[in-house]
């Protein structure tokens, strides 16, 4: 599946007569319904990689302005583009791992996900280290009063942005792709909800907006990214990306800043000298589900 | 892994030249600042990795106003403290670990190594790494432990005992956060 | 097209309006429950569209579920009516040539249903026009909902064609050009294979789910398809032939139920072969399919129905497979409705279900339909009986040359 942002020129030319058209459909189709120009322009609005320069200015408008109704708040969409050599890589170790769930939380802090219905990306397992990664034996749902409890070990699931992703693969309108710095990302303006990529994922890494997301304004984090953690609309799947509006400024996910153990660690794999790399070269790594081949770029290893 | 930049007692390098003559101070300076490379290359003793202060006890430093040498002697006898510091409970390691293992006898504003050499509170990741050299392997590349600023410049280190309490080290158990709504219990209009 | 035969095809579509409105107290009675049923799936869904799919009980564990399962299960009959092409236009056999087109007409109505659960089952039903090529973006060739998107429409388009062409030439009372409807009707097979071998790959492609991972899926969905559709179309014809004057011949009903004997009983064995490699093998995969046929950690939901579904078949297939039960109206007929039955209960709880339970983590999430999903289907299969009802209140007088250009004058059958 190709990403980035170039179209041939036949799809230019389409493009751009298809955008004449359709902005005089616009116009025509605002003054026969009564609907605002807005919703118009977000219904004609075309997937993210095709869209012009000017086009995404007038989108991150629109979509500010919306937040700026729904919540009462400033956000600020962010379209930072990925880096040059870098690929994004995350590592897990599993003898640190409680299973406190910080990371989970800090993640829904960040991210801007529905509180209700309610939705996280991060999901901790519960295993029995008598059985080892076994999700036949996995409860999500564990609620002691401390952990890490005896005889079991935590495993925490989030998505995985495989290099050989079988999301990517499946969505019919391509609303969802790899960018060049490895994450995989959902264009939330595309997407028609169609939840195949939900079926292909082997990790359980995709959510679903099943009804209209709510979040408490006054817990909205402002500083978004349009692929990454701006508010979503209902109807559409979404899922980590990574923090993308934190890494490409060049700071750590949320979920690696907050671990009390250190478990989580995150780096770039193409710089020989990051933290990322030592692991892989010097840890006992695996890879989850790796008979499936979807060569991902999260990784769990044993620090001990 | 980079190394980690010197910064000890900011001294020169270069031998001081101002006095034309005195070569046993040449001698000397170019020692001493042969010292300092070294030490700076094995990245030992001088503070070389940027970490928060000392998690110290309120008000127990400096050690060295009760423990001075003259109101306290030395007692190296290994006992169970009653009385002052009584209330510590050691579990590290085995049974016949006790304070001054780890606690210089001589100057309790410092820690010792086994060799006998006394090192500061601020760089007391050398004494633990001595046992555990793995773990500092591991924390100097940052992948042990919890490492935080940004991955692709500055990052800030916590000393071990930052999170591990050196006298009980384990790392105590946490209360976890809330479980995920089953999807059972989501409904529109809220969850149960 | 000239300017005469617009007027005509106009004409034609004029008569086949007037046509549709007349009728006898029965079908107004008939149209009026259809146009409750679709009346009140229309007020569910709107509801659905206000608050979103929360409304069903899908779930992020089981994403798929009642309206994926019959879309699936209406594929197959829509692909079904090549039973009756492959006879008639292959073997040249005269008494089910007569009636071929009823199977197309009933291939229609199963697609116009099939897209309409697609329709109700995605998100974003305004962003629907995103998948349509050129002025969307259809993800052709990697992703198989896209070849579902095209094989169905092309389908679609190619019976609709057929049908209003070979009705057109009929009401005209000409003869159809061969050269035509011959190249159609004959790549109208291999689309039928198509349009159930997609839907199948779009299961069977997902490495997360092993229990459509398996190569038998594709295979599993034509055998099933196979007498599920014609078994529908039985029922259908002896109800034609009770209230129309059409005259349909025996023998081309029994032809066609033993045809579904001998896929059914093929069903049943590819059946087998899956149950007996999942447990033979007795690898993790196994999980899928114990939850189906046993439950799994006390979850029993899906048992009664996986076989239930086994059950029915079998008897189903033994019915239809003995001549004396297979001719008796009472055994074809039971045999019809069994074959329904254990399909139906096999595409929707046999095959969504145990796909996405447990989910990829191991958690087991008990699905059943909600009160709004069964209303939108009923609905839906509301607007489908609809369409074949309209359908064959004017093809069914065309057939029989009372409905013609030109009344009272002795039609040409094609």
């Amino acid at each position: 599946m190709k990403s980035g942002t170039l179209t041939s020129r036949s799809l230019k030319s389409r493009r751009r007569f298809l955008g004449t058209a359709a902005a005089a459909m616009a116009g025509a189709m605002a003054a026969l319904t009564g609907c605002g120009k807005n919703e118009v322009e977000a219904f004609l609005q075309h997937n993210f990689r095709e869209l012009s320069k000017d086009e995404l200015r007038q989108v991150i408008a629109r979509l500010e302005a919306d937040a700026r109704r729904k919540y009462g708040r400033e956000i600020r969409i962010g379209l930072e583009p990925a880096q040059q050599g870098v690929i994004f890589g995350y590592a897990l170790d599993l003898s640190r791992c409680i299973g406190c769930r910080r990371c989970a939380k800090a993640c829904v802090k960040e991210n801007n996900p529905s509180r209700d219905p309610q939705i996280e990306w991060i999901r901790v397992l519960q295993l029995n280290k008598e059985e080892g990664v076994d999700v036949s034996h996995a409860d999500p749902y564990y609620n002691p009063e401390e952990v890490p409890q005896e005889g079991h070990f935590y495993m925490p699931v989030q998505c995985h942005q495989c290099r050989n992703a079988p999301c990517t693969k499946v969505c019919p309108v391509g609303a969802t792709w790899q960018e060049p710095d490895g994450m995989v990302v959902v264009d939330y303006n595309w997407c028609i909800g169609c939840r195949y990529c939900m079926a292909a994922c082997p990790y359980g890494a995709r959510r679903f907006n099943w009804g209209e997301p709510a979040i408490p304004a006054a817990e909205l984090n402002p500083v978004t990214h349009y692929l990454g953690n701006r508010p979503r609309p209902k109807g559409v799947v979404e899922k980590c990306t990574f923090c993308i509006q934190r890494v490409r400024k060049g700071l750590y996910p949320a979920c690696v800043e907050i671990c009390p153990t250190g478990s989580r660690k995150f780096g770039n794999l193409a710089d020989p000298k990051s933290e990322i790399r030592y692991i892989l070269e010097n840890k006992r790594v695996f890879v989850f589900k790796e008979e499936l081949n979807t060569k991902p770029k999260f990784f769990y290893f044993y620090g001990v | 892994m980079t190394m980690p930049a010197v910064r000890g007692a900011g001294a020169s390098l270069e031998p001081h030249m101002s006095n034309p003559s005195p070569r046993p101070l040449t001698r000397l300076g170019l020692g001493l600042a042969c010292g300092w490379l070294l030490a700076g290359l094995a990245g030992l003793r001088a503070q070389d990795i940027q970490v928060p202060p000392p998690p110290f006890t309120e008000g127990l430093f400096p050690c060295t106003s009760c423990h001075d040498g003259v109101n306290q002697k030395v007692n190296r006898q290994r006992r169970e403290l009653t009385g002052m510091h009584g209330d510590i409970i050691l579990k590290h390691g085995p049974e016949s670990r006790w304070c001054l293992d780890c606690h210089d006898p001589l100057n309790r504003d410092r820690l010792h190594l086994a060799s006998g050499e006394q090192i500061e509170f601020t760089v007391s990741y050398e004494l633990c790494g001595q046992c555990h050299g793995e773990k500092l392997r591991d924390w100097r590349a940052g992948v042990h432990g919890k490492r935080t600023g940004s991955w692709s410049g500055q990052k800030q280190y916590l000393l071990c005992v930052n999170c591990h309490n050196p006298h009980v080290p384990h790392f105590q158990a946490l209360k976890p956060a809330a479980a995920p709504t089953r999807p059972e219990a989501i409904r529109k209009g809220g969850a149960l | 097209m000239t300017m005469a035969m617009l007027r005509s095809f106009l004409r034609f579509a004029k008569d086949s309006l007037g046509h549709i409105c007349l009728g006898n107290r029965y079908y107004y009675a008939w149209i009026g429950f259809l146009l409750l049923l679709i009346a009140a799936g229309s007020a569910a869904y709107l509801g659905q569209l206000r608050d979103g799919l929360i409304v069903t009980h899908m779930r992020d564990q089981v994403s798929w579920g009642f309206y994926i399962g019959n879309f699936t299960f209406l594929v197959g009959v829509a692909a079904a009516a090549i039973m009756l092409v492959i006879p008639a236009y292959i073997y040249d056999w005269e008494p089910i040539r007569e009636i071929t087109i009823l199977g197309e007409v009933l291939a229609i109505s199963a697609l116009v249903m099939c897209l309409c659960f697609v329709m109700v089952d995605i998100g974003r039903p305004d962003r629907f026009w995103h998948i349509t090529p050129l002025v969307g973006r259809l993800n052709f060739p990697t992703s198989l909902l896209a070849w579902d998107v095209i094989v169905l429409n092309i389908y679609l388009l190619l019976n609709w064609f057929v049908v209003t062409y070979l009705l057109y030439c009929s009401y005209t009372r000409r003869h159809y050009v061969k050269a035509i409807v011959l190249p159609l009707v004959l790549f109208s097979i291999p689309m039928a294979v198509s349009i159930h071998s997609v839907t199948a790959f779009l299961f069977n492609g997902l490495s997360a789910r092993p229990f459509w991972n398996s190569a038998i899926l594709a295979p599993r969905f034509l055998a099933s398809a196979f007498c599920s559709g014609p078994a529908i179309l039985l029922v259908l014809l002896q109800i034609l032939r009770k209230v129309t004057s059409l005259k349909i011949k025996d023998e081309a009903i029994f032809k066609v139920a033993e045809l579904m004997a001998y896929t059914m009983g093929f069903t049943l064995f590819l059946t087998l072969a899956e149950v007996f490699k999942e447990f033979y093998s007795n690898t993790e995969h196994l999980v899928y399919t114990k939850y189906l046929w046993f439950g799994l950690q006390g979850h029993h939901t899906l048992v009664p129905y996986a076989w239930g579904s086994v059950a029915c078949g079998l008897a189903a297939f033994l019915l239809l497979l003995m001549p004396r039960t297979r001719t008796s109206w009472v055994g074809l007929n039971v045999g019809c409705v069994l074959i329904y039955a254990s399909v139906y209960i096999e595409k929707g709880m046999g095959l969504i279900i145990p796909g996405l339970t447990p989910d990829p983590l191991g958690e087991i999430y008990v699905y059943t339909p909600s009160a709004t999903e069964i209303l939108v289907a009923a609905g839906i299969f509301g607007i489908g009986f609809l369409v074949f009802t309209l359908m064959l209140k004017v093809a069914v007088p065309i057939m029989l040359g009372e409905l013609t250009v030109s009344p009272g004058a002795p039609a040409q059958h094609s």
